[in-house]
C-alpha cells in the first residue's frame, strides 16, 4: 500500500517536471502548446542514444539533456514560436499539433517504432525495503524523488527571492503592465520557455525508464501534461506540483488495483475538478 | 418611395441566403460522381462522411467559436451506436441513422454542460477528456462493444427496403450524399436564419451579445447539440457502409485530422468543411501512396508552414510572402 503510494508519488514528481515549462509559459504568454512532450522525447532519445552509442554515463547525460533541449528550445521559440503568440488558440492548436506529428515521425523515421530500453547504473538499481516490507523503495525512484524535489525548492527560490522571479511574475500577472515597467517580456519569455524545455528535456532522460520511450511520447502523455496545467492553474507552481502529485497519486494505484477503469478514474477526476473549477483547482484570486 | 428602398433592402439582406447557380452545379456534379467514377465510389463515400463530421465541427468552431479537440467523441458514439442497433435491434439503415442521431444529440445536450465556462484551454482538456473517457469505456465494456477488436457483424439491411449495399459503394456513396445534402440544405438554411446571426454575434463577443439580450449559454448548447447530432450521423454512416466499427472512431487524430480538413477549407464557411474533406482525403491518398507509414510528418509540417503563412491566405499565394 505505502509503496503504491511512494510510486505514486515518484511518477507524480516527474510529472511536475515534465509539465512545469508548460505551465509557465502558458500562464505568461496565454500560449497552447500541444508539442510541450516533444522536447521531453528528445531529451529521452538524447540520453538513450549517447547512452547507447557513445558510453556516457546516466548521470552526466542527465545535464546534457537538460542543456541540450533547453537550447533547441530558445531556437524553437526564436524562429517558430514568436509569430504565434498574437494568433488566436485555434492557429496555436494547429501550429503545435502540427509540430507533435512532425517530431513523432521524424523520431520513428531516424530511431524506429519499438519501445528503447534505458540502462541504469548499477547504483541506481535495486530497491529498500522498510518495516517489515510494507514500504518498498525502489533506489531509482528514490533518485527521481530526490531530483524532482531540489529542483522545485530551486524553482521556488528563483521564483520568489530573486529579480528574474519578480520580472517573470510580474509578466504573467500582467505583461502589459510588466512591459510598461520596463521590464524586457520578450526576453523573459524567451528565458523561460528555454528553462522549461530543458526540464521537459530531462524529465524525458528521467522518466524514460519509468514512463516507457517511443515515439508515439508526445501525443501520449501531452493530455497528462495539459491535465497538470488545466488542473493546477497557470499562476504559481505550487499549483501545478500539486495538481501533478494528485495525478500520480491517483493514477498508480488505479491502474493497480483496477486496471480495467486505470486512465478512466484519471480523465472523470479531471473533467469533474474541471466543471467545478474551470480555471483550475489552485488559481490564484486577482491574477488570471 | 420608402416602401422601394424597404424592398431594396431587404433583397440586399437576404441575398446570402440564396441559393446560388453555382451551387446547384456543385450539388449536382456531387451527386453523379459515384455513378461516373464506379471505381472511386468508396472514397466518394468516404469524402461524404468526413465532409459531414467537418460540417459539424464548423459549427462548433466556426460559428460558435469553440475549440474542440475532442470532436471524435459524437463520431465515435454515432458509429457505436449505430452499429449496435444493427447488431441487436434493428438492421435497418435509416431506423438506424436516426437512432444514432437521437442518442448522440442527448450525448452533445450533455456535454453541453461542460463546455460553457472556463478558458479556452479548459474546453479545450473537457473536449478531449469527453473523447479518451468514451474511448476508455468503448475499450473496457468488451462484452458490448468488442473491445479493442472493434464490433463486427453487423449487418446492414437494404437501404428503404429495396437497395442492397453492394461492394462496389455507389448504393452506400448515394446514401451518404443524400445524408450530407440533406444536413447541409438544413444548416446552411439555419445560419442564415435569426438564431444562426445570434450565435455568430456570441462568438464575436460574448459580452455584447449577452448586453443586447441574447442567451448565449442556451445558444451555444443548441449549436453545440446540433453539431453533436450532425457527428453522430457522419459516425452512424461510417459504421453502417463499413459494417464496422473500431475504437480509432474515438481517437485525437480523428479529431486533429477533421480540424485540418475544415481549415484547409475555411473556418465559418459551410463549403469550407466540404471542400477540405475532399482536399484532405486526396491529399492523404497521394502522400500514403508515397510513404504510408510517415505520412503524419507531412501533415504535420504542412500544418505547421499552413499556420506560420496564415491560413487565411492560403487560397492566394501572391500574398505569402509579404509581411
Amino acid at each position: 500500500m505505502l509503496t503504491i503510494l511512494f510510486d505514486g508519488i515518484a511518477y507524480g514528481m516527474l510529472l511536475f517536471i515534465l509539465a512545469v515549462g508548460l505551465s509557465v509559459t502558458m500562464g505568461l504568454m496565454n500560449f497552447i502548446n500541444l508539442a510541450h512532450g516533444a522536447f521531453a522525447m528528445a531529451g529521452g532519445y538524447l540520453t538513450v542514444v549517447l547512452m547507447q552509442r557513445f558510453g556516457v554515463p546516466f548521470l552526466i547525460c542527465l545535464p546534457l539533456a537538460f542543456l541540450a533541449t533547453g537550447f533547441l528550445g530558445a531556437i524553437m521559440e526564436r524562429s517558430l514560436y514568436r509569430p504565434m503568440y498574437a494568433k488566436p488558440h485555434l492557429d496555436q492548436v494547429l501550429f503545435s499539433i502540427g509540430l507533435a506529428f512532425m517530431s513523432v515521425s521524424a523520431i520513428d523515421y531516424f530511431m524506429g517504432s519499438q519501445q528503447q530500453i534505458m540502462q541504469l547504473p548499477d547504483m541506481l538499481k535495486g530497491r529498500t525495503e522498510i518495516w517489515d516490507g510494507a514500504l518498498g523503495m525502489g533506489h531509482y525512484r528514490l533518485f527521481i524523488i530526490a531530483i524532482c524535489a531540489a529542483l522545485t525548492l530551486a524553482l521556488q527560490y528563483v521564483l520568489a527571492k530573486t529579480t528574474f522571479g519578480s520580472r517573470l511574475r510580474a509578466s504573467v500577472d500582467d505583461s502589459r503592465v510588466a512591459a510598461g515597467l520596463g521590464i524586457n517580456v520578450n526576453s523573459v519569455f524567451a528565458i523561460t520557455f528555454a528553462v522549461g524545455s530543458g526540464l521537459a528535456g530531462l524529465g524525458g532522460a528521467l522518466g524514460a525508464e519509468v514512463l516507457g520511450l517511443d515515439p508515439t511520447f508526445p501525443l501520449k502523455f501531452m493530455v497528462y501534461f495539459l491535465i497538470v496545467v488545466a488542473v493546477g492553474g497557470t499562476s504559481s507552481i505550487t499549483g501545478p506540483l500539486l495538481a501533478a502529485l494528485l495525478l500520480g497519486i491517483a493514477d498508480v494505484p488505479g491502474k493497480y488495483y483496477v486496471p480495467k477503469l486505470g486512465a478512466f478514474i484519471v480523465y472523470s477526476l479531471m473533467l469533474l475538478i474541471l466543471l467545478w473549477r474551470p480555471q483550475g483547482l489552485f488559481v490564484r484570486k486577482g491574477g488570471h | 418611395m420608402q416602401a422601394e428602398s424597404h424592398q431594396r433592402l431587404q433583397s440586399s439582406l437576404l441575398q446570402p441566403a440564396r441559393w446560388k447557380w453555382a451551387e446547384f452545379l456543385f450539388w449536382g456534379l456531387v451527386f453523379l460522381a459515384p455513378w461516373v467514377l464506379p471505381s472511386h465510389a468508396l472514397m466518394v463515400n468516404e469524402m461524404a462522411i468526413v465532409a459531414l463530421f467537418a460540417l459539424s465541427l464548423d459549427l462548433v468552431l466556426g460559428y460558435a467559436g469553440i475549440v474542440s479537440l475532442g470532436h471524435a467523441v459524437f463520431l465515435g458514439f454515432g458509429a457505436y451506436s449505430a452499429a449496435l442497433f444493427a447488431k441487436h435491434i434493428m438492421p435497418d439503415p435509416l431506423v438506424g441513422l436516426c437512432f444514432a442521431m437521437v442518442t448522440t444529440s442527448c450525448l452533445g445536450a450533455l456535454c453541453a454542460l461542460t463546455i460553457l465556462r472556463g478558458s479556452d484551454l479548459t474546453r479545450l482538456m473537457v473536449t478531449l477528456g469527453m473523447a479518451l473517457i468514451l474511448l476508455e469505456l468503448a475499450n473496457k465494456l468488451d462484452w458490448l462493444t468488442g473491445g479493442s477488436d472493434g464490433l463486427q457483424g453487423v449487418l446492414m439491411g437494404p437501404l428503404l427496403g429495396r437497395f442492397e449495399f453492394d461492394l462496389m459503394g455507389q448504393t452506400a456513396a448515394t446514401y451518404s450524399l443524400t445524408i450530407l445534402f440533406t444536413s447541409f440544405f438544413f444548416v446552411r438554411h439555419w445560419v442564415h436564419s435569426p438564431l444562426g446571426a445570434t450565435v455568430k454575434a456570441v462568438r464575436d463577443n460574448r459580452l455584447r451579445a449577452m448586453a443586447i439580450g441574447i442567451n448565449v449559454n442556451a445558444r451555444l448548447a443548441v449549436v453545440y447539440g446540433a453539431a453533436a447530432c450532425l457527428a453522430g450521423a457522419a459516425g452512424a454512416l461510417m459504421a453502417q457502409t463499413t459494417g464496422f466499427a473500431s475504437l480509432d472512431v474515438f481517437a485525437l487524430d480523428r479529431s486533429a485530422d477533421v480540424m485540418l480538413m475544415l481549415v484547409i477549407g475555411g473556418v465559418g464557411w459551410l463549403y469550407g468543411g466540404v471542400l477540405g474533406a475532399v482536399a484532405f482525403k486526396l491529399m492523404h491518398d497521394v502522400i500514403a501512396g508515397i510513404t504510408p507509414q510517415y505520412w503524419t510528418f507531412w501533415i504535420g509540417l504542412f500544418l505547421v508552414v499552413l499556420v506560420l503563412v496564415g491560413r487565411e491566405r492560403l487560397l492566394k499565394p501572391w500574398t505569402w510572402w509579404r509581411s
